[in-house]
């Protein structure tokens, strides 16, 4: 075993390379995330306006309890989660339907899928500018449909607004990740589901599904998050107007706005805590079905 | 061209697990040496110490009669054909055989003679300018050999070339190879793990299991004189049945009825711990129809009676198989071959693989009366796996002495 | 039977025209709206009356839409840039080497693609206005590094373990020194995967609005989409819209450019960094 000694060498020198090529991505990730969402749980504990950089003081939690006892908060809140969950629900059952077009049709298969990709790829900013203008009244080719009322100056309308532009963005997004799940299915397995005597629906719900829980779970996992993020589509459409602001909107305007750091961070790190609960909750409830969670096998 | 030295050659990982174990091996300049066994046998591990591919944790290897255990691949002076071909995707065919020897930075006209010459060899010059993608498995598999041969190195390694071809393929390029090898008289080390293509391609067979050579020889003496229970199962097709055997009385009780022992082994067996329970080995064309022996050779043999289950007609002789009473023989090597095999079942009970005479007139479902040749058996002892019979390197079934 | 194919062949078709419409729509109206003379502009039909390149002469006449162009354009590309340089050096180490670490560095990027952005806002806004980043090309450079580096990571590992390496022991057999192997061997079938990642990188840069609106404040690092928001038109009491629609169209180009010519591309990318990451 006298040649043991270079062999574990090698290894070690593996074990060297990999992380001399992480580190840099590594660093960058955690510098840019972990260093800034502890500094704003700093910030969160002091009252700091920046019109009033002299009064910044400690105030423990006193952030929090103005936040969370405040109802512009909450209102935000309902409207994120509702927000959330229709649109997550909608795109789920939309984007299930455009994945077995993009999968299974028989004709102009590119076109398709070419097109699908225009919202995925389209600056989020533009799509909302086409539905604030397609829905402005004298404008718009919708407005006109109800009678040149302005349905962005109302808050249910509003709402249904931008979850439809929210829906039209992302639905293509949800569609590839699914439609990633469907290339999985094997074919023979719905042939043979076929001689069994199974029904359409009936391959889809017990063949088809089956197979696609992981990544219909990474799917909605990853929309939901996202969806809670809405921001971009309110900030053009009613740029918060009519009680239509989220919880991104909210912070946005307590910082830029109103250059409060101390409220802002505390909704930044209120934020924090959600999503991470809604992550936590999904792995929970649907076993650690995470993308990566697999990562571990060689070549 | 060179002959290649394995001196006591280990391979050990850092979590204390041993790929390879001592390998002793002398292969001779332009000889055909095929390393064979089992998945997990270490016999790709070895071929990979040899191309440089993997680190010899002990021992030295050399390459004509240089130490090159510390050479990089590209200084050995080896090619190399990978079981997946490892044909380069972006590059022609062309470009695929002139990567090694512009790699060697030969001028171009060298490169595309030698090319040539090496399409021509293997019938690739229609297909030189097409990319990987779009040859055939048996059109790829002679690129990967093309592009080996291209720079006539000292030796070739092959590491299962031939197990991506369909079956038929495959036999095909079985004998392509082996004329291939004898033209060009390079020396070749070959891993597999099918016994046919280790019996039929190679001059010697290196025999692996666990790391460890078992026996090393040409095949015909492997099959005929099989050190341990080990070779003996694993060279072969139909393999070797193997039957539970007690000594008692000077005798061997089996299913097929007793079996006398010749002098030698009584003696071995009256030896101090010798084992009262054996293995007994009888390939299956050492089986023969009773009514067609005649009586000299039926006085070499015994006979027993036993109902024929399945007859299986393969034109040129027949496979029987008879099912017999008595206790089923066991033995880590055996089960170590079964896994192998992947036949986690066995039906039950013991079966018996025969290859009888086209002639004999034997009919699935009857009693039949079947001959064995006592001087072809052979004894293991169970627990050893080793051969009793093989004296002196040959053995002479169960009467010699 | 052919009849049956027929049919399930313009079904297929009827559903397609569905799905490219719903999906072209949004997008030919306000390409639409671009071309409008101020006059028609109002006249709330789908197709422009009266067309006219005015409002694309007015953009590229103020410095406004320009610098937000040279700006979008230089960001995407710099983060682009580095972000598939340190993610290809990652995804490498994480799909070819065996190191500790590797699986937490795997959940790391995992759940940086989850973080909510927002709440990067008020830190970053404060530490990039204290170390002077703040409206600069690093100060949006460095976040969109960030937040693409999960995905670079996630996309780069799913092609690189699409590759067959058996072809740098190959090469190192045919007589190449790793480096030769990397070059001539690797290199070429990797680039493909860098190249899609690039444009998914891209795309993502290109998109932001969050982190562009509250880390920037000027014309000096304020990218388009920003910019949009911001437009006023030429004159305090002229509307915007034709502008903003013809600064959207330009921004857009740059997208269909990429979805027309590597659809493909692009599809295998998301499903593949979707499926395997």
């Amino acid at each position: 075993m006298s040649r043991r000694a270079p062999l574990s060498e090698n290894k070690k020198a593996e074990r060297k390379l990999g992380w001399l090529l992480c580190a840099p991505a590594a660093l960058v990730m955690v510098l840019v995330t972990a260093y800034p969402i502890i500094y704003s749980v700093w910030l969160s504990l002091q009252r700091f306006d920046l019109r009033f950089p002299d009064e910044r003081k400690f105030i423990g939690l006193d952030n929090y309890v103005t936040v969370l006892s405040n109802e512009f908060w909450w209102t935000a809140f309902g409207v994120t989660m509702l927000i959330t969950v229709v649109t997550v629900a909608v795109e789920l059952a939309l984007g299930m339907g455009l994945a077995l077009v993009m999968h299974r049709t028989l004709v102009g298969r590119g076109i398709v899928r070419t097109a699908a990709l225009i919202p995925y790829g389209i600056v989020t900013v533009v799509a909302a500018f086409s539905w604030r203008y397609a829905w402005t009244p004298g404008t718009g080719y919708l407005a006109n449909l109800f009678d040149g009322s302005a349905p962005l100056t109302e808050r249910a309308s509003s709402l249904a607004i931008i979850m439809l532009a929210e829906i039209w963005k992302t639905t293509p997004f949800m569609a590839l990740l699914l439609m990633a799940g469907l290339a999985l299915v094997p074919e023979d397995l719905l042939k043979a589901a076929s001689t069994d005597g199974a029904t359409a629906w009936q391959r889809f719900t017990k063949v088809m599904l089956p197979v696609m829980k992981p990544a219909i779970l990474v799917a909605l996992l990853f929309r939901t998050l996202d969806a809670f993020r809405v921001f971009d589509n309110i900030f053009v459409l009613t740029n918060g107007g009519n009680e239509t602001s989220s919880v991104s909107m909210l912070a946005y305007n307590n910082l830029i706005r109103g250059l409060n750091l101390g409220i802002g961070s505390t909704m930044s790190v209120l934020i924090f805590i959600t999503v991470a609960i809604i992550a936590f909750v999904f792995v929970k409830l649907f076993g650690t079905a995470a993308p990566g969670s697999d990562d571990g096998e060689r070549r | 061209m060179a002959d290649i030295v394995l001196d006591k050659v280990s391979k050990s990982f850092p979590d204390g697990t041993v790929a390879v174990q001592d390998v002793d091996l002398e292969i001779a300049d332009g000889e055909f040496v095929i390393l064979v066994g089992p998945s997990g046998c270490g016999k790709s591990t070895t071929l990979n110490m040899i191309a440089g591919l993997e680190d010899i944790s002990s021992g030295e290897l050399r390459i004509g009669g240089q130490r090159v255990n510390d050479k990089a691949p590209r200084d050995r002076d080896i090619a190399m054909v990978f079981q997946s071909y490892a044909l380069y995707p972006n590059m022609t065919v062309r470009e695929n055989m002139a990567f090694p020897l512009r790699l060697a930075k030969l001028d171009k006209a060298t490169i595309d003679q030698k090319v040539d010459e090496a399409a021509k060899v293997l019938e690739l010059t229609p297909l030189l300018d097409r990319k990987p993608a779009n040859l055939s498995g048996g059109q790829r598999q002679r690129v990967a050999m093309g592009r080996a041969i291209v720079r006539q190195p000292k030796a070739f390694l092959m590491d299962e070339p031939l197990s991506n071809l369909d079956a038929k393929l495959r036999v095909q390029m079985r004998t392509v190879v082996s004329r291939l090898q004898k033209k060009l008289g390079t020396t070749t080390v070959y891993v597999t793990h099918d016994q046919t293509e280790a019996m039929t391609l190679g001059d010697r067979v290196v025999i692996m299991r666990g790391g460890a050579i078992q026996q090393v020889g040409p095949p015909q003496e492997l099959y005929d004189h099989p050190r341990n229970l080990f070779v003996a199962g694993f060279i072969g097709s139909p393999s070797m049945n193997f039957l539970h055997a007690a000594v008692e009385d000077g005798k061997l009780r089996t299913a097929l009825g007793d079996v006398p022992i010749g002098d030698r082994i009584r003696r071995e067996l009256e030896g101090a711990d010798a084992p009262r329970e054996l293995i007994l080995g009888i390939r299956p064309e050492h089986f023969e129809d009773a009514e067609l022996i005649d009586d000299e050779a039926r006085a070499r043999g015994m006979e027993f009676t036993a109902p024929a289950d399945i007859v299986e007609s393969m034109g040129s002789d027949k496979y029987v198989y008879f099912t017999v009473e008595g206790q089923r023989a066991s033995a880590a090597e055996l089960e170590e071959l079964a896994a192998d095999a992947g036949a986690d079942f066995s039906g039950g009970g013991g079966n018996l693989v025969t290859r009888l005479s086209a002639e004999s007139p034997v009919q699935e479902g009857e009693d039949r009366r079947v001959w064995f040749n006592l001087e072809k058996i052979h004894l293991f002892d169970p627990s050893s796996g080793r051969n009793l019979t093989l004296h002196e390197g040959r053995s002479a079934g169960t009467l010699g002495d | 039977m052919a009849d049956t194919t027929t049919r399930a062949k313009l079904r297929w078709g009827l559903i397609d025209v569905i799905v490219v419409v719903f999906a072209l729509v949004p997008v030919l109206w306000i390409a639409s709206l671009s071309f409008k003379t101020p006059a028609t502009l109002t006249d709330g039909k789908f197709w422009p009356r009266e067309w006219t390149l005015d409002n694309y002469k007015s953009i590229f006449d103020t410095d406004q839409f320009v610098r937000a162009l040279v700006n979008s354009i230089g960001i995407a590309l710099i983060a682009t840039l580095i972000a598939v340089v340190l993610g290809a050096m990652a995804a490498y180490a994480i799909s070819r080497l065996d190191f500790p670490g590797k699986r937490l560095l795997v959940g790391v990027s995992l759940l940086i693609a989850m973080f909510p952005q927002v709440s990067l806002v008020s830190p970053l806004f404060e530490i990039e206005r204290q170390l002077g980043l703040f409206d600069t090309w690093p100060g949006l450079i460095l976040p969109y590094i960030t937040f693409a580096l999960p995905l670079a990571i996630y996309t780069l590992s799913a092609f690189f373990k699409q590759i067959p390496w058996d072809l740098e022991k190959a090469a190192k057999m045919d007589g190449a020194t790793q480096a030769q192997a990397f070059r001539r061997v690797i290199a070429p079938l990797a680039a493909p995967g860098l190249f899609t990642t690039a444009i998914l990188v891209f795309i993502f840069c290109w998109n932001d609005f969050l982190f562009a609106i509250t880390l920037t404040s000027t014309e000096r690092a304020r990218t388009v989409p920003v910019a949009l928001s911001f437009f006023t038109g030429e004159s305090q009491f002229e509307d915007p819209t034709g502008a903003i629609c013809a600064a959207a169209v330009v921004i857009t180009i740059p997208i269909i450019l990429f979805v027309l010519f590597f659809q493909r591309r692009i599809v295998s990318g998301l499903t593949s960094g979707a499926v395997k990451g």
